[in-house]
């Protein structure tokens, strides 16, 4: 070794790097990162905030009422919410009864059922569906999916099912049907993902367990899957409910937009979004204005205390791993 | 040179359970010392406690009077101006993965504003020398990921690492455990030329090794200093039963 | 086995009706994946036939002609978008960051898992509610719809998704890396910034590109705060066009030849939208080879 540069011989002692010991920039660093992180918490205290403030006008003038009343009357400026609590319980559940099957169908196949090599494919399709704006949904809905309602599918169903009172009216095409299948399309991506999450959390040996007992592969997956899994699968179902409530754009293009209740599902309606969404820019008046931003109050409390149910039952099967491309 | 370390009652804790008692001892500048004891006999704690890495951990502290050549520890220096005078080798090498061989042992002096490139250069090329690792590596240091070398490789990348900052004091913790026979005979080798220049103080599972390469040894048990001396001594004719029992291999 | 007096031939077979009912399911559950794929092609497919032929150079350069003439394109909402989307990312981006890195470094306790639980539920609130808020602080404070209340909707959206990516990005850097920096004396933030970032940093990428890639198409929170606009604008205080939210009016309207520039303008929306979703699975499959391992 080189004699003449010998570590640890210094001919003055003092430490080879003279910069100080950094403790004012690491407490600047930590206040800096403290902030950001508050301002999570700030967020959320602020949409409250607005939403409670903005909204205090109609709170006043109808109490709790207001979703009890369906006359949604700018002219008078008399203001009843009900209609479009309807429409949007209906478009959701609606959309519910048709994507839950499908989605836990497809979720069922990638994960027990495809040959390997499918997986990866089918599973990036699912996320494709997702990264599909609302937008583009609601345009294909205008000009695809209407006109085959209007053509076909409306009067098929009015024809063999018009007796449930359900496909009643003229079929316009546009309207409650159109608003549950496009939001059914949308919601598909999600309740499928966290199946297939859940799914794959379940262990080998449950399955591997009952196989030994001789069952059928869908018997293996009923009994060894499902079951342990379902109360995971019930979250990510609330979860795309939770979607499916707050879902504006491609509602509000195929729903008519008529503040209307009907029993049937071929009438126009109206739902929670897209009220906010068409008629707030155009608000006159502050109780008209108010009168929107209540119903965003509401809207923002049920998905918030749905979405908090769907977590925590998602967090109790998955044990609170972080979530990735959800929603 | 390299400088001594007096450690005067330390005690250390992990939030409320202890985990040294009172530990006592002298390490001779110059010379290797190793600290060896059955698992979680606080060995690697007493060592972490030295350059003050035992209080990263959350909720971990400790007390008593620790001085390194003319440094007083745990009175009167940042924890961060300590660990400049202090390298350490951990028992899993841990080069910086997105940084280059050459970014690597220069990491200690630039992430601490050192920026002379040719001083750099210099420093880099020592210290790689004293590893053993230059002529390895001379050719692709600037190209290569410190990720990218093999274990034995890696640990020596550390050790240079650590060298580069001109420690006085270089802290081992079981820094073989994770090799191979070869490469832990390399390293063995390094520390004898390296104890020329440092003080060394190596924690070790392997009483073979501690023979190897240390002058001293210290034999800790449920976190006391249990006996402290010779290395020939303690090996041939301990004083205390307890550390002839776990040399004998009665228990350990 | 052998003390089986039974012989294997009272071990019953799997009965007719449970292989059926196993190959009826399999045949459901394969027609499930086929019904789900058949919108995500339809949609694929309308778009290029209905949008590629609109697609031309006069699209991307020219703002929209009056109403009635024809012609004219989509280069004013193009523009616009990528304004706005600059604005909330230059807000939410570093604001997303710093909250990971709380996270991770510093907020493994009870605040850390408030604000954790807090941007997982801001995750789940409808983009129409984020509107009516930037709404209330920008707007109504500046007196006008404008690109700055845009681009906080879409920042307010952005970071909690950031915040929580990166956290679990960081969190993916080995305790070893940090404390090998801490025993060379480097300052706690010098290693959070220059030496666990800088290895996590492939992963926080790719989270914010796709907390990117999902405000892109947002159109609701634009709906009250960018508003939309006819023509080029690039200050802060004025409505600015965006592409989603003219495809929206256009779609919405009844002429013609909107509806087709509607289709035009949605076909690069979502070429855009695929391309940075694209870049980040390459980005993430090549970065996971170095950085966080």
């Amino acid at each position: 070794m080189n004699s003449e540069v010998v570590a640890g011989t210094r001919a003055n002692a003092e430490p080879l790097l003279k910069s100080g010991d950094g403790a004012i920039a690491d407490r600047t660093f930590f206040v800096a990162v403290l902030a950001c992180g508050t301002c999570v918490l700030a967020l959320v205290v602020l949409i409250v905030y607005e939403l409670i403030t903005k909204s205090q006008l109609s709170w006043h003038a109808f109490g709790l009422g207001f979703f009890f009343r369906s006359d949604w009357d700018p002219v008078n400026d008399q203001y009843g919410a009900l209609p479009f609590v309807y429409g949007t319980l209906v478009s959701s559940i609606l959309a519910l009864i048709i994507a839950v099957p499908l989605a836990v169908g497809v979720a069922v196949f990638i994960t027990e059922m495809s040959p390997r090599w499918l997986r990866g494919a089918l599973a990036f399709t699912t996320e494709l569906l997702a990264a599909i704006p609302s937008v583009i949904y609601g345009l294909w809905a205008i000009f695809v999916l209407v006109p085959l309602l209007r053509q076909y599918v409306q009067p098929a169903l009015s024809t063999y099912f018009g007796w449930t009172g359900l496909f009643s009216g003229p079929p316009y095409g546009i309207g409650m049907l159109a608003a549950g299948i496009i939001l059914a399309i949308m919601v598909i991506p999600i309740v499928s993902s966290i199946t297939r999450e859940v799914m794959t959390a379940v262990p080998q040996q449950q399955r591997e367990a009952v196989l030994a007992l001789g069952a059928t592969r869908w018997e293996m997956i009923r009994t060894g899957v499902l079951r342990n899994a379902r109360i995971g699968i019930v979250g990510g179902i609330i979860l795309g409910l939770g979607r499916a409530l707050g879902e504006t754009m491609a509602v509000t293009m195929v729903i008519g937009n008529r503040p209307d209740i009907s029993h049937s599902l071929f009438a126009p309606g109206y739902t929670m979004a897209s009220v906010i969404a068409n008629e707030f820019s155009e608000a006159t008046g502050d109780l008209y204005l108010s009168s929107l931003v209540e119903v965003g109050l509401a809207l923002f409390i049920v998905t918030i205390i749905v979405n908090v149910l769907a977590q925590v039952l998602v967090w109790s099967v998955t044990r609170g791993m972080p979530a990735r491309s959800r929603g | 040179m390299g400088v001594g370390i007096q450690v005067e009652k330390l005690n250390a804790w992990f939030g409320k359970t202890q985990a040294l008692y009172d530990i006592s001892i002298n390490v001779m500048a110059n010379h290797a010392t190793a600290v060896i004891g059955p698992s979680g006999c606080g060995k690697s704690t007493f060592v972490r406690c030295l350059n003050r890495m035992h209080e990263v951990i959350p909720e971990a502290r400790a007390a008593g009077r620790v001085r390194i050549g003319e440094i007083d520890v745990y009175n009167g220096t940042s924890a961060v101006q300590v660990r400049r005078r202090i390298g350490m080798v951990f028992q899993k090498p841990n080069p910086f993965p997105t940084m280059s061989i050459y970014d690597n042992v220069a990491a200690g002096l630039k992430l601490n504003g050192f920026r002379n490139r040719k001083q750099l250069d210099e420093i880099v090329h020592r210290s790689l020398t004293y590893a053993a690792l230059f002529d390895e590596v001379k050719d692709t240091m600037h190209k290569k990921s410190g990720a990218s070398l093999s274990g034995g490789q890696q640990q020596r990348l550390c050790i240079a690492r650590a060298l580069a900052v001109e420690p006085e004091v270089l802290l081992m913790d079981e820094p073989c455990s994770a090799l191979d026979p070869i490469s832990t005979g390399k390293i063995e080798e390094l520390i004898f030329q390296l104890k020329e220049k440092f003080t060394i103080v190596i924690v070790t599972h392997n009483m073979q090794q501690a023979s190897r390469v240390a002058e001293f040894t210290g034999f800790f048990l449920l976190g006391k200093l249990i006996e402290f001396d010779k290395t020939e001594k303690i090996f041939t004719t301990p004083s205390d039963k307890r550390t002839e029992d776990y040399i004998t291999g009665r228990f350990g | 086995m052998a003390e089986s007096a039974k012989s294997s031939a009272s071990i019953p077979p799997v009965s007719l009706a449970r292989r059926l009912t196993d190959v009826l399911v399999t045949a459901s559950a394969a027609g499930a994946v086929l019904l789900v794929l058949l919108p995500l092609i339809a949609i694929f497919a309308y778009l290029v036939y209905k949008g590629i032929g609109s697609i031309n150079w006069a699209f991307l350069t020219q703002i929209p002609k009056p109403v009635g003439e024809s012609g004219g394109g989509m280069a004013n909402a193009i523009g616009g978008s990528v304004y706005i989307l600059l604005i909330a990312s230059g807000l939410g981006v570093p604001i997303g960051i710093g909250a990971g890195i709380y996270l991770s470094e510093y907020g493994r306790n009870r605040f850390g898992n408030l604000i954790r639980f807090t941007a997982d539920v801001l995750n789940g609130v409808p983009s129409i509610i984020v509107g009516i808020v930037a709404y209330g602080l920008v707007v109504l404070t500046q007196g006008h719809f404008s690109a700055l209340a845009g681009g906080v909707a879409l920042a307010i959206m952005m970071i909690p998704t950031i915040s929580r990516t990166s956290e679990e990005m960081l969190l993916l850097v080995p305790q070893a890396i940090r404390e090998a920096a801490y025993g060379l004396g480097v300052a706690r933030w010098r290693t959070t910034l220059s030496i666990t970032l800088k290895t996590a940093s492939s992963g926080v990428i790719t989270g914010v590109m796709l907390a990117f890639a999902r405000v892109a198409g947002e159109t609701a929170p634009l709906l009250f705060t960018a508003f939309g606009n006819q023509y080029w604008n690039w200050k802060l205080n004025q409505p600015t066009a965006a592409l989603s939210l003219q495809i929206f009016n256009y779609a919405i309207s009844p002429f013609d030849e909107w509806h087709r520039q509607a289709w035009a303008g949605a076909l690069i929306l979502i070429i855009l939208i695929v391309l940075s979703i694209s870049a980040v699975r390459m980005a993430a499959s090549r970065g996971m080879l170095k950085g966080a391992s």
